[in-house]
């Protein structure tokens, strides 16, 4: 007989006339590791809040732990009890205080009048440290450490709290594979010790074989829970979205003379020797490591940033850009690889976002603006790239990532660029929105504009790209054609 | 012992060693304990609301309200004593805790409850406080207080060659002030609270912390010390001008930022703050003492924060230095 550290069956949330949850079950074995996969929107985080006590579900729901009774609803007092706790994706640590501090916050709020004894704070720090066999240091300040290290302070903080089923939402959404990796021995390490760890996410290739079991969700209802053995990324991306995803490698292509050719391109401390060149029609694909140059050598195209050596050609032409005000004229376009605070002004309108980049050509006469010009660009570009907007005057934040995305790239095609950059265009994008960004750079590609496209999915780069440069420590490593090697052994090299 | 130098407070001990060693040399009169004892019972009433402010300051908030809020209870409370024939000590700082608790507690009643951002708020009771004090009192200054409050009380007396220096009751409610809140902001829970409420307000929330007490306390804690810098300042200069702190807020905020505290919250320190007030005291008491305009202390003071801030902010605005093949084994 398998223990249970959690069991929670019938559960229906209502938000006013909306289900976001449907007759949903989920159980969580001690010390498993499990995932809890779906799209944006899919019922996952009303799940983790109905089990932390933070929603109360429908009558006929039934949650227990451990061996306990089970009850209709959870509190929050009892999810505390039971040493259920959440890791956020925004992590919930405080940068101005120290790793120590940090870790056992609880107990200042627990005793706000008890004086601040640092030694034997220190002491529980440290074991908790020595437990997970991680290297930090309780006196220096959180907000000097790197992303990977602030998950680790929430993941001690829990531990200090006693944590027995830990959900974590999007753990590795912004580690880099090695952090991830480090991070998953690390949640080995926390089964082993009896906790039950669940990943809540929808980047699901390197959790894949570290659980033991996957629970998929979709538009509320449970679409079943499976062993992760047998389990491929195909197939989860299917039950996960509902439609067979499968997209073809671009075949051979014809294209047109060079649009931008990079020669011996330097910058200190970023990359060094870079020469490329990219033909109209083309999609180059640039890879490699995080930190490995890969969007530092997009900021220098993008004249964001100066080179220190090196030769710039734009259509045979030598060009040196001041700021990316002359870049941008010169006909490159740069979607950032961080929409949500580059990309995008939040809470500004569809309609401004879309027409930020071209305001200058869009006032006529000169300095007179009409706001019926910018709803006409921004109509249009919604038809033209397929964009689900209700209202182009609501701000650009209540669309989804896919959609966010498509106005991302509107914005950018409105200046008509000759050179697309696209650093990491579906990071935080929907399995099935994914699909839909690429229709879209294929068919920019094909009306001859040159696409540098950079990612370190060796799936994206090997489907969509044409030709790939691998960098590694600011340099070309290697340049390959996609189509003579297979996906692994791209992703093998992307890695190595 | 390199991070203790490059802290704020580091480099503002390093300044102030520098400012008086040179003070030292080049005037007659600046490094005679005359001098010394006339700077802190001078200087007492700005690090009592200095030490206030860094309190909100830390919890994510500001407040410049603070001084003239110092002039309503000075004003009521010594008021209110005349008319009760003068009373005494006891009466007065109870009633001084009491009113200024009260101006501190309405801003943080409406920062919290009415989600208003508290620099908005505390424009709007700055002119709210300053506007009804002139008003009801038609600008007019108190010039008979009360006799208890009119004679000095030494703490402590230093004999020297002709006559004595003394340091006055202001200094020791200073030390008092100070101890307490470095107490704790340093060494308590609720301390560590107000620090992580204005590090990271939501996190702050997620943990529990209690964020109206949180607000109340800092806002609170401000409005006490104001009140009881208001009640020394009267005690100090033997009057009650309506007008006489106004303006004095800016100064404070100056030094206390100096001092380390961001507007952001979640930084500074009650060391850093009695430090920012001291250097600036020194600068001004230089100045003063070279003979040299009194105007120029606020060019001083200008260049001194433009400078200290941009220091702090060196080390993000310098270019990485590291080489390519230093940075990739870095990520290896």
């Amino acid at each position: 007989m398998t223990d249970y550290a959690l069991k929670a069956e019938n559960i229906t949330q209502k938000f006013g006339a909306f289900s976001a949850l449907k007759n949903v079950s989920f159980d969580l074995k001690v010390g498993e590791v499990h995932c809890l996969a779906g799209e944006n929107g899919c019922g996952k985080s009303t799940l983790i809040k109905v089990i932390n006590g933070v929603h109360r579900p429908e009558p006929g729901a039934r949650i227990g732990f451990g061996s306990g009774q089970s009850a209709g609803h959870i509190t929050p007092s009892d999810a505390k009890r039971n040493g259920v706790h959440v890791i956020w994706q925004d992590l919930a640590v405080f940068p101005d205080l120290t790793v120590a501090e940090n870790i056992t916050f609880d107990s200042f709020v627990a005793s706000p009048l008890k004086p601040v004894g640092s030694r034997d704070r220190k002491r529980r720090v440290n074991e908790i440290i020595a437990r997970l066999d991680i290297d930090l240091d309780p006196d220096e300040l959180v907000g000097n450490l790197s992303i990977a290290k602030r998950q680790l302070v929430a993941i001690c903080r829990v531990l200090d709290a006693d944590a027995k089923i830990i959900f974590m939402d999007e753990p590795t959404a912004s580690l880099t594979r090695k952090e991830t990796e480090s991070l998953l021995r690390i949640v080995r390490r926390l089964s082993a010790a009896g906790i039950s760890v669940v990943f809540v996410s929808h980047r699901l290739a390197e959790v894949l074989d570290v659980c033991e079991r996957v629970t998929v969700l979709r538009d509320g209802n449970l679409v079943g829970t499976y062993p992760t053995e047998g389990m491929s990324q195909k197939k989860l991306s299917k039950l996960m979205t509902g439609m067979d995803v499968h997209e073809e490698p671009r075949g051979p292509q014809t294209f047109g003379e060079t649009a931008i050719e990079v020669k011996g391109l330097t910058r200190r401390g970023e990359f060094a020797d870079v020469s490329f060149a990219v033909r109209r029609g083309e999609i180059l694909g640039l890879t490699g490591l995080m930190g490995s140059g890969r969007t530092e050598i997009a900021l220098t195209l993008f004249g964001m940033n100066k080179a220190d050596a090196g030769q710039i050609l734009l259509e045979g032409k030598p060009v040196s850009f001041g700021s990316n005000k002359d870049a941008i004229a010169a006909g490159i376009a740069y979607v950032s690889e961080d929409r949500l605070n580059l990309g995008l002004i939040q809470n500004q309108s569809i309609i401004n976002n879309t027409a930020i980049t071209v305001l200058d050509d869009l006032a006529d006469p000169p300095v007179f603006l009409a706001p019926s010009r910018l709803s006409q660009l921004c109509t249009s570009w919604i038809a033209r790239l397929k964009t689900k907007v209700s209202d182009p005057r609501l701000p650009v934040s209540v669309l989804s990532g896919g959609n966010q995305q498509r106005i991302v790239l509107a914005k950018w095609l409105a200046t008509n660029p000759k050179v697309l950059i696209l650093d990491a265009p579906t990071v935080g994008v929907d399995v099935g929105a994914k699909a839909g960004i690429f229709e879209i750079v294929r068919d920019l590609a094909a009306t001859g504009m040159s696409i540098i496209l950079i990612s370190d999915e060796a799936s994206e780069i090997h489907t969509h790209a044409d030709r790939c440069l691998i960098l590694r420590n600011g340099r070309i490593h290697q340049q390959l054609d996609p189509a003579d090697v297979d996906e692994e052994k791209l992703e093998e090299l992307i890695n190595a | 012992m390199r991070k203790a130098l490059l802290s704020p407070e580091g480099i503002l001990v390093v300044l102030i060693a520098v400012v008086s060693a040179y003070l030292s040399v080049a005037t007659q009169g600046f490094a005679t304990v005359q001098n010394m004892f006339d700077l802190l019972n001078n200087q007492s009433v700005n690090i009592i609301f200095a030490v206030g402010l860094v309190v909100v300051l830390v919890s994510g908030g500001i407040d410049i309200s603070f001084s003239v809020a110092a002039s309503v209870v000075q004003y009521v409370v010594i008021s209110y004593l005349l008319t009760i024939d003068g009373g005494n000590w006891a009466i007065a700082a109870l009633l001084t805790c009491v009113v200024g608790i009260s101006l501190g507690l309405l801003n943080a009643l409406l920062i919290h409850r009415f989600r208003i951002v508290s620099i908005i708020v505390t424009i709007g009771t700055f002119n709210l406080f300053f506007g009804l004090l002139m008003y009801l009192s038609g600008g007019r200054s108190i010039y008979s207080i009360p006799d208890w409050l009119y004679s000095r009380i030494p703490v402590f007396s230093y004999e020297l060659e002709r006559g004595s220096a003394t340091l006055y009751l202001p200094v020791l409610v200073m030390a008092v002030m100070v101890v307490l809140t470095g107490f704790i902001l340093s060494r308590t829970g609720l301390g560590r609270q107000i620090y992580g409420f204005g590090s990271n307000p939501d996190a702050a929330k997620r943990s529990g912390v209690n964020v109206a007490f949180v607000q109340a306390f800092a806002y609170g804690w401000l409005g006490l010390c104001a009140g009881i810098a208001g009640l020394m300042q009267a005690h100090i200069v033997r009057e009650v001008v309506p007008n006489a702190l106004y303006g004095r807020e800016l100064d404070i905020l100056a030094a206390v930022v100096l001092g380390g505290a961001v507007l952001g919250g979640g930084r500074g320190t009650v060391t850093g703050a009695v430090l920012g007030v001291m250097l600036l005291a020194l600068i001004q008491n230089g100045l003063n003492l070279l003979g040299i305009s009194p105007f120029v202390f606020k060019v001083v003071v200008g260049v001194i924060i433009l400078s200290a801030i941009t220091v702090r902010n060196l080390d993000r605005l310098l270019p990485k230095l590291s080489s390519v093949n230093g940075k990739g084994e870095a990520d290896a």
